[in-house]
């Protein structure tokens, strides 16, 4: 069981790594481009000549790719900061630490201090959007399921598909018309910066709402697909026919059994939400990590728009990683492999 | 031959039914399909079908942009003609999404079959690989090649592609597996068949219901995704009319015109609701 668990982390961490790569080459191929990327459209040729004399952007792509996985590591310096290139930029905790993400283009501040800022508001916008997305959907799913084909599972069932075909943006411009424009009862934009009119809990739970209502209607008929092919396993049909209550079928043989598989699907779902989060936040103008992505990469902030990428990258392999080894502690029959 | 067919996989009626027969089986999926269907017709006659240009302006319409008898659904907020700008918007949708999710699925089943069948370090490769690119959201593909080069209808394209892919050569992996032992595939490796005809004409036919629920699926999302990038200001340049750019144009005019967010909005949601039902209907025939 310790060397599965190390062979994943192994593949967690190879796959980080190669993803890594993926992103500095398409975001740095072309060396010309991260210049004018950082120098800006009107840079004099000497100017140029100096970034690329400073950051070696003649190197290999391979060549920068490690130089650069060597400054996030704090292994080594990063040049950009050098004074000689004029571009004022500065890090109070020097040019060499551990997770040195480099500087936001757009702001002038180290990305480490830009992320710090705003990544609170993001962690509790999908803090409390995951805090309700699991219950309802347990609840209405194995409600649903175990009333396969009844009106009551119709019923859910019906309205969890309509959910699911609608996009972030469309359930957002219905909940803003109905509770913003029309009753008057929750505030058009979220910036968490209007407390003398609106208070921090109301700026929360349209955006805590539209991203519950995306991803518990897909969650809900997962669990209710899972919960209803369980109730046709012979095993359940053997517990009915000794004679055990119904509630005792459903709770200890059914459930133990139906919800071992949404389980990943729950955990995958932090991956839809991180791509949830972006929209959102753009819409209700959230001051969280998601606005900063869609502004930084309108700008071409290659820096910012990389620690996010890798931030998200880790996220989604890091839940990978931990739904495998849930998964295995959860269903003995899969120690395999 | 007639015995071949027989030894055919179970479970996967729509292998050999003609795809229009299995739409017509379900009642969800003719309906799904009925509404995908209408949507082309409107994209593919939207010169002769909408009343006005685009994206000319009225400005006798823009003083009051409701619905008349002029502009059947309203104007939007500078005067053009709402119905025109809806119905030529499906143009759009209907450009990207189709040439998308072709893209996706011409390299996803490429890649999953020959994976499949031949085994070995090839699978472990495309297999490795497709974990990579799991990892990448669509969404935040296409911000990183926006971010590299810029926002453009081919980076949709390469996104979509690059985050569908591997889900696709998964399926069409585990496609492969499960049919590759059948008699009739047997029976091509012992005609000699060359690898290639035994993949295309005798796997790919028997593997395609649930590529085809798969690519049903995805194509609504990519219709969600295309509205989402419009939304954002992220997609196509702004005079070309798109469903999700008129959705964030009329969104600050919400609580006097509500109709200028909320009809794009139906559009949208009316062909992901299409593609869905296509995809559930398929399904339950083949069960």
């Amino acid at each position: 069981m310790i060397s599965f668990i190390l062979r994943r982390l192994a593949q967690f961490l190879v796959t980080l790594l190669v993803a890594s790569f993926l992103l500095f080459a398409v975001t740095e191929f072309s060396p010309g481009n991260v210049a004018s990327k950082i120098l800006g459209p009107y840079a004099v040729q000497s100017q140029v000549d100096l970034l690329y004399d400073k950051l070696d952007l003649g190197a290999p792509l391979l060549e920068r790719y490690g130089q650069w996985l060597g400054t996030l590591l704090g292994l080594s310096e990063n040049r950009l900061g050098d004074p000689a290139i004029g571009l004022g930029l500065d890090d109070p905790r020097g040019v060499r630490y551990f997770g040195n993400l480099g500087y936001s283009l757009m702001l002038k501040e180290p990305v480490v201090d830009v992320l710090a800022q705003r990544i609170g508001h993001t962690v509790a916008l999908a803090g409390w959007a995951i805090g309700f997305i699991v219950p309802i959907s347990l609840v209405l799913g194995v409600m649903s399921g175990i009333n396969a084909g009844r009106p009551l599972d119709r019923g859910i069932s019906g309205v969890t598909v309509a959910l699911t075909s609608l996009p972030e943006f469309v359930t957002a411009v219905v909940l803003l018309l109905l509770f913003s424009a029309v009753l008057g009862w929750l505030p058009g934009t979220s910036t968490l910066t209007q407390g003398d009119r609106w208070s921090g809990a109301s700026q929360m739970v349209l955006p805590v709402s539209v991203l519950v209502i995306a991803s518990a209607s897909y969650v809900t008929r997962i669990v209710r697909a899972s919960v209803a092919d369980t109730l046709k396993r012979p095993f359940v049909r053997t517990a009915r026919l000794k004679g055990l209550a119904p509630q005792r079928v459903i709770l200890q043989h059914v459930l133990r059994n139906a919800l071992i598989a949404p389980l990943t699907v729950i955990l995958l779902q932090v991956n839809w939400i991180l791509t949830g989060v972006v929209v959102v936040e753009a819409i209700f103008a959230y001051p969280g990590i998601g606005s900063l992505l869609l502004k930084a990469a309108l700008f071409g902030d290659i820096y910012v728009v990389q620690a996010l990428t890798l931030l998200a990258l880790a996220v989604a392999v890091g839940t990978q990683f931990v739904g495998d080894v849930a998964y295995m502690l959860l269903d003995p029959k899969i120690r395999l492999r | 031959m007639a015995e071949l067919g027989l030894s055919g996989p179970q479970g996967l009626a729509l292998g050999r039914l003609p795809l229009l027969g299995a739409v017509l089986r379900s009642r969800a999926a003719t309906l799904g399909f009925a509404i995908v269907a209408a949507w082309a017709v409107v994209a593919a006659l939207a010169p002769w079908l909408a009343p006005y240009d685009p994206t000319i302006i009225d400005f006798a319409a823009a003083a009051d942009p409701t619905p008349s008898a002029q502009h059947l659904l309203g104007t939007d907020s500078v005067g053009r003609d709402l119905l025109s700008r809806i119905i030529w918007g499906a143009r759009t949708t209907y450009a990207v999404v189709p040439l998308s999710i072709g893209s996706a699925f011409l390299l996803g089943i490429s890649a999953g079959m020959l994976a499949g069948y031949y085994g070995g370090w090839l699978d472990h490769l495309v297999s490795r690989l497709g974990d990579v690119m799991l990892a990448f959201p669509a969404l935040v593909l296409y911000i990183i090649l926006i971010t590299a080069v810029g926002p453009s209808m081919l980076n949709i394209v390469i996104a979509v592609t690059l985050a569908y892919a591997p889900g696709v050569s998964r399926l069409a992996r585990s496609q492969v597996l499960a049919l590759r032992h059948q008699d009739y595939v047997k029976a091509a490796e012992a005609r000699g068949e060359p690898p290639l005809y035994i993949m295309v004409m005798e796997i790919l036919p028997n593997a395609r219901g649930p590529l085809i629920v798969d690519l049903c699926l995805r194509a609504g999302y990519t219709v969600i995704l295309i509205g989402t990038l419009g939304f954002l200001g992220l997609g196509l340049p702004p005079p070309t009319p798109d469903w999700g750019g008129m959705v964030v144009e009329g969104a600050p005019l919400l609580p006097v015109y509500w109709h200028m967010a909320v009809l794009p909005c139906l559009a949208i949601t009316s062909v992901v609701i299409g593609c869905n039902l296509m995809a559930d209907g398929l399904r339950e025939t083949q069960a």
